[in-house]
């Protein structure tokens, strides 16, 4: 029956299975620093998927773009966070505008949305990967409902990261990947982006004693 | 066609069910005392106790109905059935025509509203209680115990049980990612409808945290006998369908009796492992507020229907 999918092509549709079930943890997560770990460990499984995918194809630009996968988001991005977190001092649960089985019902039906939707879209590929177009689009839209979600600053940086990394995914299934150049670009875009929003927190703390950015709906001219 | 091995095979099967249900929950207890350092209980600590209630006699409440006396012998029943069609040893049971994945799923629905209609029957707050909350849990389990069959239907194109494990244990080895979903939804049904740590703890008596023991609080003797024995029944039907379901290698196809009888060792090793796993899973979570359970429980809604969202565009096409 499935017997005519290449191991390679399946072993990455495992990979974006389990990507699209971390987004979905990081939805359900309560807790900040174990939503760090959940999307490193994303990263993880996005850098796996994109090395099979490498292999099979043999394009070198895939390897480089696991490698920047595993030294930006594994490493790198994790660990300012921590950091930040530390610093900050922030503890405790994240707090969530709708709560979290709704949000989780919401997500299951953004997930069907973005299937139907990737789905004539993946018709037109003819990459190996092309099945996981649906789960990158449904990653994309689940970290989008995570940053609309959630109170703190932090939670939604973690959310932008989660959707950059659905996007990379969804290049890597559309079209093996964009050209250096853009990941490049955009790679380094993030980390500057966390390093800023970094500082911002810092910021946003020291006007209102919190990382809550209800807060700011009440900034005005004075 | 019934064959004199399949009906051989079906009895052997009810019979070893009946034989290794009480087993497997000591074996289950024992690993879980282990594993908090405490002094294991004997191994047959069930057999005893089932021995011991089998010979006590029966004390009913005064307001106690028929349907109290009734109930322990459907919910006992329904485990037993559930235990028939379930292909634990091998496919060829005369038995699974009786009752296809959704059957399956109404009979352990059956067991559950006798269960909880007794327990409110004597009108004593802790059985409406636990009444109440297993109805709760068991609104919540089955859609997502549903939707697992769903997904797996969809991958054989069949509902009977049988059907699908002869179709999974002879495939050629394919990753399917929907399969990985709706296990682990799987576990966390089974975790629920078991009265296991995250949602109930099998070993509590506290007043504000049990379901199943609030339900059979009121009774005593051979009826209490029968409803223990129905809940290791049910454990060993869930651990059986679960690995039947995705760990079906070893499950003897048909005909040959050597075959049933080297599923024996296979079966047994892999129920040791499964009580083993949920005896850990048991020691590393606490109990959930009882509140939890319904987010518990959407979760493992959540993921079936992903398993099946994943099936549908992962593997439908080709």
């Amino acid at each position: 029956m499935n017997s005519a999918i290449p191991f390679s092509a399946q072993l990455i549709n495992l990979f974006a299975a389990v990507i699209l079930l971390l987004a979905f943890a990081m939805l359900a997560q309560r807790r900040v620093l174990a939503l760090i770990n959940l999307f490193a460990m994303q990263g993880l499984t996005l850098c796996l998927a994109t090395l099979v995918a490498a292999v099979t194809t043999s394009q070198p630009h895939l390897y480089y773009s696991a490698a920047l996968t595993l030294i930006l988001k594994v490493l790198l991005l994790p660990w300012i966070l921590h950091r930040l977190v530390r610093k900050l001092n922030v503890k405790g649960e994240v707090e969530a505008l709708i709560n979290i089985p709704t949000t989780m019902l919401v997500g299951i039906v953004l997930v069907m949305v973005a299937f139907n939707v990737a789905l004539p879209i993946s018709e037109l590929s003819h990459t190996i990967t092309r099945g996981t177009l649906g789960i990158a689009l449904a990653v994309v839209m689940l970290a989008f409902l995570m940053m609309i979600t959630r109170q703190k600053a932090i939670t939604q940086v973690v959310g932008f990261l989660s959707m950059e990394n659905g996007l990379f995914l969804a290049a890597t299934s559309a079209t093996y990947g964009m050209p250096m150049v853009v990941e490049l670009g955009i790679a380094l875009d993030v980390l500057v982006g966390v390093i800023i929003l970094g500082v911002f927190f810092f910021q946003i703390r020291d006007q209102f004693d919190s990382l809550d950015i209800r807060n700011m709906e009440q900034l005005k001219d004075s | 066609m019934i064959s004199i091995s399949g009906l051989l095979g079906q009895a052997f099967a009810i019979l070893l069910a009946l034989m290794l249900a009480p087993l497997l929950s000591g074996w289950v207890g024992q690993c879980r005392a282990w594993l908090q350092s405490r002094t294991a209980p004997p191994l047959l600590l069930p057999y005893y106790m089932l021995q011991k209630l089998f010979h006590k006699d029966v004390v009913l409440a005064h307001g106690a109905s028929s349907l109290f006396r009734v109930a322990p012998f459907v919910v006992f029943g329904c485990m037993v059935l559930a235990c028939a069609i379930i292909p634990s040893l091998s496919t060829d049971l005369p038995l699974a025509p009786a009752a296809d994945a959704l059957a399956l799923v109404g009979v352990f629905g059956l067991a559950r509203i006798f269960i909880s209609l007794a327990a409110m029957d004597v009108g004593t707050s802790f059985g409406s209680l636990g009444g109440r909350r297993e109805m709760l849990i068991g609104f919540l389990a089955e859609p997502a115990l549903l939707m697992v069959i769903f997904t797996l239907a969809m991958t054989v194109q069949s509902t009977s049980v049988a059907t699908i494990v002869e179709t999974l244990a002879h495939r050629e080895l394919v990753i399917y990612p929907s399969l990985a979903f709706a296990g682990i939804a799987f576990t966390f049904v089974s975790l629920a409808e078991n009265a296991r740590v995250p949602v109930d703890n099998p070993a509590t008596h506290l007043e504000l945290t049990m379901i199943h023991e609030a339900m059979i609080l009121e009774y005593s003797g051979r009826y209490l006998a029968l409803l223990e024995w129905a809940a290791s029944l049910k454990l060993y039907a869930y651990s059986c369908l679960g690995l039947a379901l995705f760990f079906p290698w070893g499950i003897a196809a048909g005909e040959s009796f050597l075959a049933l009888l080297a599923a024996i060792p296979v079966l047994l090793f892999k129920l040791a492992i499964g009580g083993f796993l949920l005896a850990v899973i048991e020691t590393i979570n606490a109990k959930m507020r009882i509140f939890r359970a319904p987010e518990f429980l959407g979760t493992a809604f959540m993921l079936a229907v992903l398993g099946l969202l994943v099936r549908l565009l992962l593997e439908a096409k080709v």
